[in-house]
């Protein structure tokens, strides 16, 4: 995995979050992760080909994500529902059009699937590509996620 | 100085980021917005009831943005009408094409209300000069 896709992801979920959320998540250090189990409540997920070929995975904690999309929406979230899930696909989305953005200075040019939404305890992230995957921990007051990156060039 | 008692339409497939954009156009003063799922419902609404500004989405099934803006500018009674495009990266094959499909401008996300303000207010100056 090219380190050069670190800062872009990155990059690209602090500004979404605090575009669109009004939150400051906090960077921990990236991992390689192994296994294809999720680390999170619930995950959007992306497929991206063109000069490096892949997916994004974005998995939060349920604290996470209900202060996210409270925030994004004007609205106090108790528990998940398919506002939540919506939420979901649509921030993946986004941060992915960033971090896409941000890779065109590295001189990668990547278009973006349609994102899918996946819920559930110990769900599995299945990459494209297979294969070890980036992992950039996030954290929030209210709880934690992790962006997923998986790209081969 | 530009009215805030325009008549928007948000057009976008997801509803949590139609409630974003209605909820950033309340922070900046406009509160007359209706709403449509695609394109398909967006012309409807266009054909019913006076819509003075459109945002829309890029990304849509059924009629995708670009096609709405199409449909639009080909519409006498609707050609005139302010669009908006909001896409999820400025990508410049997609920014020719919609220029030169008519686009009023255009919109990246994430964006804040004071940026889509700025938008809105830069477009509809223009038209009133």
């Amino acid at each position: 995995m090219n380190v050069k896709f670190i800062n872009p992801f990155l990059e690209g979920t602090t500004s979404v979050l605090k575009t669109m959320a009004f939150v400051e998540p906090r960077a921990g250090k990236p991992y390689l992760k192994v296994d294809s189990l999720a680390k999170g409540d619930i995950s959007g997920i992306i497929g991206l080909t063109g000069s490096a070929t892949g997916s994004l995975a974005l998995s939060f904690s349920q604290g996470a994500i209900l202060k996210i999309v409270s925030n994004m929406l004007g609205e106090d979230f108790k528990s998940m529902n398919d506002s939540i899930k919506d939420a979901v696909g649509e921030i993946t989305n986004m941060i992915s059009g960033v971090a896409r953005k941000n890779l065109e200075a590295e001189g990668f040019y990547i278009q973006a699937a349609i994102p899918t939404v996946v819920t559930g305890l110990n769900h599995s992230i299945t990459h494209v590509m297979g294969g070890p995957s980036l992992i950039i921990p996030f954290e929030i007051d209210e709880g934690t996620f992790v962006v997923d990156v998986c790209l081969t060039e | 100085m530009v009215e805030k008692n325009i008549k928007i339409l948000v057009v976008d497939d997801f509803a949590t980021m139609r409630k974003v954009v209605r909820n950033l156009l309340k922070q900046v003063g406009y509160e007359d917005i209706v709403e449509a799922e695609d394109g398909v419902m967006a012309l409807r609404a266009l054909k019913s009831q006076k819509i003075d500004f459109v945002i829309s989405d890029w990304n849509m099934p059924n009629m995708s943005g670009l096609e709405l803006l199409k449909a639009v500018r080909a519409d006498a009674d609707l050609a005139k009408t302010p669009f908006l495009m909001v896409t999820a990266e400025a990508l410049q094959d997609n920014v020719v094409a919609a220029v030169k499909a008519g686009v009023s401008d255009y919109i990246v996300k994430p964006f804040t209300a004071e940026v889509l303000n700025e938008k809105i207010m830069k477009i509809t100056e223009s038209i009133n000069k």
